[in-house]
């Protein structure tokens, strides 16, 4: 089933839409289209980075790939095997595949139980039962992200923010997915412990074999990371490619302004920006970038045929015929 | 004795609860010439917001000033009354914060709150003020601002929120605006365009700025001088290319270079970054002398037992380090 | 400082009470059925009859001995079976949504307009007095505030990156209501709970003070004041004592609610600066 040609995640023409109730009593209703006929794969040990602003609908792409979001159209595929729809499997089976580190280290652990317990309970789940087992597997766990292992006795209050999210990190790999989502993962960090944790996260990438899905607006982080990157835009990704091709020579209107909007101090005062300012490349002939105009997006209606177009080997661009 | 507009001399902020306090903020000095814009850089929890709200009279129980002046235009902003205080603020000194949406009030328009700014302190009429006020929102480019006038808060989406709150800031023409963390519930997009909106009314208008942040590249994009704040303490104060390019203390060092920088990979290959290590601490357990002596690479025996004075650095500013570059 | 003395105080109310309930055989004077002596009838409070004696002669005091058994076991019990259903309608309306979420806050609005004391009246009136028709009929009748809070609750919880987290992780919902979302609700539940005691204890004194509670001659604190009505110029002991003794409960109850509120908040305990 899992032949080396396919991708450890394959995204197909995914859509999810929201019912949006309008009006009294609801009785107005629309359709918020928050992922639109999106595609998109990644290879086992890639960290793909998803990169958009807030409502792009990264967040719904990332919960319908870990199975919190029933998509409305398409299928998403892990190892060959359809997750999505009447073959989906089951919570205990998915466990397995996917895990996320969450982008608030303060809101993703349970005040109420300590470090142990949170990890303890889902060997068990999965069938651990070993008490001995389940120390060992805490422990070491507890190591490689980073912490001693007794300090798996305390709450999560007693923690610094940089060490709920290594606990995180920890509560995301015990149960050894294949990839690991990633939501904005040190945005909500202080600055100086950021290095701390994205040095971590590039380590256990290498060390675990894991496959990052990252979901980030920090466009310094995510060129640092990445293997691939796909700049999503209301719903669709606009452009994809390889870190260096996206990064170095950028194609879509929008991914162009998202990276001049990248203040950099050093940039700032030396001035040498090192992303290419060069001229907005022309598309190619007979087609133009869509959408060709930003921030005139209605969310509401189906928006015109597009293509993703590969304009080089692993560098696609969002294109539309021109009338 | 010198022309600047905003003094902070020693400011001392402490929390007293019954007979226990715990030092917030500790001798931190600094001062904002006339049209400057100056940065205060720290992370959560250092003392840059409080320092922030201890200048306009705003600190909330258990948190007080305990030492220390504070002079504005020349007047002694702690001597002041309350009543005198609240003249001040929005006249004189207004402020804009990170969430615009809990700054606004939810059951008015925005246009009447514009509008309020020039009946409160410029003693304008209603009907003179609602055409200030749509005069304010175009200057915030807010597009169709006659209509725009009447939308209330949730109508908006947030960076238009934002430059509402730009608007009322600068209604009365403030002689200092205060920028706390104004981008950070932003988008990057939008970010860029804020930054820029502030940057170009307080040129026009001379205001002067005083930007809190974490973010080190707002900083640099916006302010003229720059101050590090660390677990309460103003650790290195310099113009901000000086700082940022040869930064002397060994955590606004420690602070540039771990942070990933766009373009460094494809230069440089991917390096590893370099950390800080440990962690910020809390109030209750500042360590002693320098308070970032635990987590510093170049720490010495006397960086527990001593308070760092400020060294005067060559061109012009001060780092607080025994150790520090130069 | 001031939040453990609520608990302080409000504890070792509800435990002189508790423990006077339980060890009314051995510490009450006399019988408060069968020691009625017309002989004694109505006497004021002396050193014999610590609160006097009522209609009948009985022992003012013994009665309230007794009678704490009834309201302790009403107020008690009828607050157990409430905070199981409002935890079980709230908890699931809040964690699923949609057309369960719907019903239960359409049901939960009902309660609401109906005073549950008029509804706990009718259910009285089908099932007849007795101690296990006012644990049914309070036991129906109060849970909407618990099922209010429990279902708001459960709505933020739900969002929490931990409850998402137990979702990845292979959890069932069933599972997650109890591990993730009970415990970190359950401080303003118990709140409500205790609270709700002493609304309990008033009801069943107002229900046997109409004669729907429990039989004359067992004592209630509720029928003890029926009993005293008729006697409130002539024999006012004999109603002050039952209603001291309510006041004295409610009170104990509610302090303890509250103290036990601030003290379970982790914030509040983790603030020590």
């Amino acid at each position: 089933m899992s032949n080396n040609n396919e991708p450890l995640v394959r995204v197909d023409s995914l859509s999810v839409h929201f019912p949006v109730r309008n009006g009294l009593f609801g009785r107005s209703k629309r359709t918020l289209r928050a992922v639109n006929e999106l595609s998109l794969t990644l290879n086992k040990g890639e960290c793909l980075s998803i990169v958009g602003e807030s409502g792009c609908g990264k967040s719904t792409l990332a919960l319908s790939i870990l199975g919190l979001q029933e998509p409305t159209s398409g299928e998403i595929f892990f190892e060959g095997r359809s997750i999505t729809g009447k073959t989906r499997p089951s919570r205990l089976e998915r466990a397995g595949m996917a895990q996320m580190v969450f982008q608030d280290p303060y809101a993703s652990l349970n005040p109420r139980q300590t470090i142990y317990t949170s990890l303890a309970a889902p060997l068990r789940l999965h069938g651990v039962s070993d008490r001995k087992e389940i120390a060992q597997r805490i422990e070491s766990m507890m190591q490689l992200v980073g912490l001693k292992p007794e300090q798996a006795k305390r709450f999560p209050h007693e923690f610094s923010g940089g060490q709920r999210q290594r606990i995180g990190i920890a509560r995301a790999l015990i149960l050894n997915p294949k990839v690991v989502v990633l939501d904005e993962p040190v945005s909500a960090l202080d600055v100086s412990i950021r290095a701390q944790i994205i040095n971590l996260l590039l380590e256990l990438k290498e060390r675990l074999d894991l496959s990052y899905i990252m979901i980030s607006h920090d466009l310094s982080v995510v060129e640092h990371m990445s293997d691939r990157v796909a700049v999503m835009y209301f719903g669709q990704i606009v452009e994809t490619g390889s870190w260096d091709r996206v990064f170095s020579d950028p194609q879509h209107p929008y991914t162009r302004r998202l990276i001049g909007a990248i203040l950099d101090p050093v940039t700032e005062l030396t001035g040498q920006s090192p992303v290419n300012t060069r001229a907005m490349p022309e598309p190619p002939a007979g087609y133009d970038y869509y959408p060709r105009e930003l921030g005139k997006h209605d969310v509401y209606s189906l928006p015109p045929a597009s293509h993703l177009v590969a304009l080089r080997e692993d560098h696609s661009v969002r294109l539309i015929a021109r009338n | 004795m010198t022309d600047n507009l905003l003094e902070v001399r020693d400011l001392r902020l402490d929390i007293v609860s019954g007979k226990v306090s715990h030092n917030v903020v500790d001798n931190v000095s600094f001062s904002i010439g006339r049209g400057e814009a100056y940065g205060l850089v720290g992370e959560s929890g250092c003392g840059k917001s409080i320092t922030a709200l201890s200048i306009i009279g705003l600190l909330r129980k258990p948190l007080a000033v305990t030492g220390g002046a504070l002079n504005f235009n020349g007047r002694d902003l702690r001597g002041l009354s309350k009543r005198e205080l609240r003249r001040l603020r929005g006249e004189k000194i207004a402020m804009i914060f990170q969430e615009p949406m809990t700054a606004l009030n939810p059951l008015s328009p925005v246009g009447r709150q514009i509008a309020e700014m020039f009946v409160l302190h410029k003693g304008a009429t209603w009907k003179e003020a609602e055409k200030l006020a749509i005069e304010a929102l175009g200057n915030v480019q807010v597009p169709a601002p006659e209509e725009r006038v009447k939308a209330y808060p949730h109508q908006m989406s947030g960076g238009m929120r934002q430059r509402v709150m730009i608007a009322i800031a600068l209604a009365c023409n403030p002689d200092l605006l205060i920028a706390d963390e104004p981008t950070t519930a932003l988008d990057v997009t939008v970010q860029a365009e804020i930054l820029k909106l502030v940057k170009e009314l307080c040129a026009a208008r001379g205001t002067s700025v005083l930007m809190i942040s974490h973010d080190l590249g707002v900083i640099a994009n916006m302010c003229n001088r720059v101050g590090i704040m660390y677990a309460g303490r103003l650790v290195e104060e310099r113009p901000v290319a000086d700082l940022f390019l040869h930064p002397a203390h060994p955590y606004t060092d420690g602070l540039l270079k771990s942070l990933p920088h766009l373009g460094s990979r494809r230069l440089e290959g991917r390096k590893r970054l370099q950390e800080i290590e440990g962690t910020v601490p809390s109030i209750a357990s500042f360590p002693p002398g320098c308070r970032f002596q635990p987590r510093c690479h170049r720490a010495t025996s006397v960086c527990s037992a001593e308070i760092p004075p400020p060294s005067a650095l060559n061109h012009d500013g001060f780092v607080k380090c025994f150790n520090h570059e130069q | 400082m001031r939040l453990r003395l609520n608990l302080l105080i409000g504890g070792v109310l509800c435990i002189a009470i508790i423990s006077m309930a339980l060890l009314a055989p051995l510490i009450a004077p006399t019988d408060p059925v069968l020691d009625a002596d017309l002989m004694n009838a109505e006497l004021p409070p002396d050193a014999q009859f610590w609160f006097g004696t009522d209609a009948q002669g009985r022992d003012v005091l013994s009665r309230i001995l007794y009678g704490a058994r009834i309201s302790l076991a009403v107020g008690i019990g009828s607050q157990v079976i409430n905070t199981l259903i409002g935890l079980a309608l709230g908890i699931s309306a809040g964690y699923f949504g949609g057309w369960w979420d719907d019903f239960v806050t359409g049901l939960t609005n009902l309660m609401l307009a109906i005073p549950s004391l008029i509804f706990a009246l009718a259910i009285m009136a089908i099932l007849g007095p007795g101690l296990s028709s006012l644990l049914i009929a309070l036991g129906l009748t109060n849970w909407s505030w618990t099922c209010r809070i429990a279902r708001s609750s459960a709505l933020s919880l739900k969002k929490q990156g931990y409850v998402q987290a137990a979702k990845t992780l292979g959890y069932g919902d069933i599972r997650i209501m109890i591990t993730q979302i009970l415990p970190n609700m359950i401080g303003p539940i118990l709140v409500i709970g205790t609270l709700g005691m002493g609304d309990a204890i008033l009801a069943e004194a107002a229900l046997s003070y109409l004669g729907l509670g429990i039989k004359p001659p067992f004592p209630s604190w509720g029928n003890m004041l029926t009993d005293a009505r008729e006697l409130i110029v002539i024999a006012p002991w004999a109603a002050i004592f039952p209603g001291l003794a309510i006041f004295v409960t409610v009170l104990g109850l509610n302090l303890f609610g509250d103290g036990l509120r601030d003290w379970l908040d982790p914030h509040m305990r983790a603030r020590q600066l």
